[in-house]
């Protein structure tokens, strides 16, 4: 890890223990008492959600020790349950890697993005490369300055990882089957993520962009692999992206 | 070490790699105007999409919980009246839980 990121963990962890001084906190750094308050927010569902992977893991069949490698490495919600759903199915285990892979290629799109804020080097891209999931790109993006993005991305990372371990460990141990739908969990993940959109939906360029994307994503629902849809918005913002006139007046993507 | 085991060590590395490729693109490439315009469209454009396939997605088919939209629906209330996420993810799942319980 080099200075810079050591800088951004110390700086996350040192707001964190003064709660009490978010006054002069908030004059040096206006927004990294939102941005904590809303990383605290998003790492508490993520442990709601981890306990019920942990228990869903545990219950299809795998030990405690597989289900929480399965957290601490391939640490990607939406892979991890693909993983466990499709492995435990009945037919062989190989078949879970590619359910599982198609649905962490969206971070490979992410952390493109990532790399210009973040700019990580050496030793340090690969630390950060483990914390490139869909809310830190989320958070990240939900912030105006480069310093905020960079706060929001290691904030949100180390909260929700060490949650995301603690539900895990907690849902694999305990295994009460408690159905996240009940505590309305369910529409946690769509809220949460518009409204980290929210901010960057201002331009009429991204308005489009977003809904472009999110209309090729559902249409393609019933008829490619999970994960998939997804990844096809990606063409979206390539197509609006590499257009010749991408300056001026922003008009319908037509993907 | 059963085939579970390997299958699982090779979702789990395949995944770790798969984050590492996309923040390793060269900084010649990154710089390039057309790259950089495209990787600021990207997450917008993935988690839109992210967004609606959270809410209609129930493994390949739609299935819409009209509990889960109204959560959602109260949570785009909240971010209209300019809340923040914490209260906008409780406005959310405090909707959707309570027209469970009702319903």
């Amino acid at each position: 890890m080099t200075n810079e990121t050591i800088r951004s963990i110390v700086e996350v962890m040192r707001s964190t223990s003064r709660t009490n001084d978010r006054f002069s906190l908030s004059v040096a750094t206006p927004w990294r008492a939102p941005v904590l308050r809303a990383a605290l927010g998003i790492g508490l569902y993520a442990a709601a959600f981890g306990a019920s992977f942990g228990a869903v893991s545990v219950g299809a069949g795998l030990s405690v020790t597989q289900t929480m490698v399965l957290s601490l490495v391939l640490f990607s919600g939406a892979s991890q349950f693909a993983f466990v759903g499709v492995a435990t199915a009945g037919g062989s285990p190989w078949a879970a890697v590619p359910a599982a892979l198609l649905l962490g290629v969206r971070n490979a799109f992410y952390g493109v993005g990532l790399a210009q804020t973040l700019q990580p080097r050496g030793l340090r891209r690969l630390v950060t490369a483990h914390f490139v999931i869909d809310e830190t790109t989320a958070m990240a993006l939900g912030q105006e300055s480069p310093r905020a993005k960079r706060y929001a991305f290691w904030a949100t990372g180390l909260i929700l990882f060490t949650l995301w371990q603690v539900g895990s460990l907690t849902g694999a141990l305990v295994g009460t089957a408690v159905d996240p739908a009940d505590f309305g969990l369910d529409a946690a993940a769509p809220a949460v993520f518009l409204a980290l959109l929210w901010p960057s939906l201002r331009s009429a360029e991204s308005r489009w962009v977003g809904l472009c994307g999110a209309g090729l994503a559902v249409a393609l629902i019933p008829h490619v692999p999970a994960g998939v849809p997804v990844i096809a918005a990606a063409a979206v913002a390539l197509v609006a992206g590499l257009r010749p006139t991408s300056t001026s007046t922003p008009r319908k993507e037509t993907s | 070490m059963t085939p579970l085991w390997i299958a699982l060590i090779v979702s789990a590395l395949g995944s770790y790699l798969l984050k590492l490729a996309g923040i390793s693109l060269p900084e010649s490439v990154l710089n390039h105007p057309r790259v950089q315009k495209v990787a600021s469209l990207l997450p917008v454009a993935m988690l839109s999409a992210l967004v609606l396939v959270e809410l209609c997605d129930g493994g390949g088919r739609y299935v819409l919980d009209w509990r889960t939209l109204a959560g959602v629906g109260a949570a785009v209330v909240a971010l209209l009246l300019r809340r923040g996420l914490l209260l906008v993810f409780v406005v959310a799942i405090g909707t959707t839980a309570l027209l469970r319980l009702l319903t």
